[in-house]
């Protein structure tokens, strides 16, 4: 096999590779581990991967917090298979990040780190047992309305993990719809519940689609890659969009004064989102953060017993076939 | 003669085109892994049925048994609730 060494390259040659690189780009062809590729689109997708992977991972906590409180048996066996399945989504991500020549350890240890971000959202407390409906809900659903467009991102391995993961998270949003339709069933007390739920997590689930396209760093170069093939504003709209008749079915409110529907458009226009709240909770000081890391790193910590009795029971076995 | 007692056994796994999964498609005799990506080219992709190949030796595979089955995947089968399908919503969210 060829491996490609950047260093080592005239400038023309260099040229050359990217030129066909993005050839193949336009052609919507997808890039696969061992091709060539600009140092820069690789350092880009380690970062857009192993972020999202967080964001699996990470987000397994907010959800967790309400495994042993659910409200009746099923809704605990559902709780349970849903932060199960986004367990395994962050070993599909970090596996397809780790074709890129990086290791697990140094995805983990950049998490511990503070150097790679996961997904704002996970930083807000969950605080009732509606904001479990809340989060299937709205969360999971602007996570798939992302993972739906990535379905097509120029990478390989990224690509085929999204269609794995769409497979599972369509049960993820409609167990959390049904809890909402559920309790706007019931009484006036869990009516209100679920209502609390959504006005809190509404705005952080727009959130989580990133500046806007103006804004956004990594925008421009990424659509040129077609490492994202839909902007974030387009996504929050489309997001917005199909959320606006889901809480009408149930009589849940948007907490949202401008949102409207604009014919002309032929979308709803919505109010503007708290951009310096967006900035606090990325940049560490949303509620949750310290206790996210900390807690990860507490159970990666705790964990190392298990990874180091694996290591000497392989070392066992394999002397024992040597003797 | 000699025969090819020697000759280790490789799987053969063909991506058919860029951004699919290799699939397994076969496999043949080799005497190292250089000569079964060559063999793997000649035997299965001469009408270019794949735009990459992976040869693994088929005693590096290991495999779970069918007959296993029951015992393996037993804990797997009683939870309708993972499907989407289990959620009865309304018509008009239907499609969620
Ligand atoms: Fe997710
Ligand atoms: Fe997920
Ligand atoms: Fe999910």
């Amino acid at each position: 096999m060829i491996q490609f060494d950047s260093k080592e390259l005239s400038s023309s040659e260099l040229e050359g590779l990217n030129a066909h690189f993005q050839e193949r780009i336009d052609a919507e062809e997808k890039i696969e581990p061992k091709d060539w590729m600009p140092e820069k689109y690789r350092k880009n997708l380690i970062r857009q991967i192993s972020q999202h992977a967080h964001s699996e991972v990470i987000g397994m906590q907010p959800e967790g917090n309400w495994i042993t409180r659910a409200p009746t048996l099923h809704r605990k066996a559902v709780l349970l298979a849903k932060v199960q399945d986004e367990a395994g989504h962050g070993l599909y991500l970090y596996s397809s990040a780790e074709t890129m020549g990086i290791t697990r350890e140094e995805l983990i240890e950049s998490l511990h780190d503070g150097s790679a971000k996961y997904a704002q959202i996970f930083n807000y407390p969950t605080l009732s047992w509606a904001d479990m409906g809340a989060l299937g809900w709205l969360v999971d659903g602007a996570a798939i309305v992302n993972q739906v467009s990535l379905q097509r991102t120029s990478y390989g391995p990224y690509a085929r993990s999204m269609v794995r993961i769409c497979k599972e998270e369509s049960f993820h949003q409609r167990q959390g719809y049904h809890i909402l339709m559920t309790l706007m069933e019931g009484s006036a007390e869990q009516k209100a519940m679920a209502q609390d739920a959504v006005n809190r997590f509404w705005w952080p689930s727009l959130m989580m689609f990133g500046p806007h396209d103006a804004a956004s760093a990594h925008s421009a170069q990424s659509m040129k890659w077609k490492v994202k093939r839909q902007t974030n504003d387009e996504l929050r709209q489309k997001f917005v969009d199909q959320s606006v008749e889901q809480a009408k079915a149930i009589g849940l409110t948007l907490p949202d004064p401008d949102l409207v529907w604009n014919e002309e458009r032929g979308h709803f226009d919505f109010g503007e989102i708290d951009w310096a709240e967006f900035d606090r909770v990325v940049s560490g000081s949303g509620h949750c953060n310290r206790e996210r890391v900390a807690h990860h790193r507490r159970a990666h910590d705790e964990g190392s017993w298990v990874r180091d009795a694996i290591c000497a029971y392989e070392e066992k076995k394999r002397s024992r076939e040597v003797a | 003669m000699t025969d090819n007692v020697n000759m280790k056994l490789y799987e053969v796994f063909l991506r058919s085109r860029r951004g699919l999964d290799h699939k397994h498609v076969g496999s043949l005799h080799a005497e190292d892994q250089e000569q079964a990506l060559e063999y793997a080219r000649d035997v299965y992709t001469r009408r270019g049925e794949g735009v990459s190949i992976w040869v693994v030796n088929s005693s590096d595979i290991c495999a779970s048994q069918e007959s296993d089955c029951e015992s393996f995947y037993d804990p797997l089968d009683d939870k309708p609730y993972r499907h989407a399908t289990h959620y009865k919503l309304p018509d008009e969210v239907n499609s969620m």
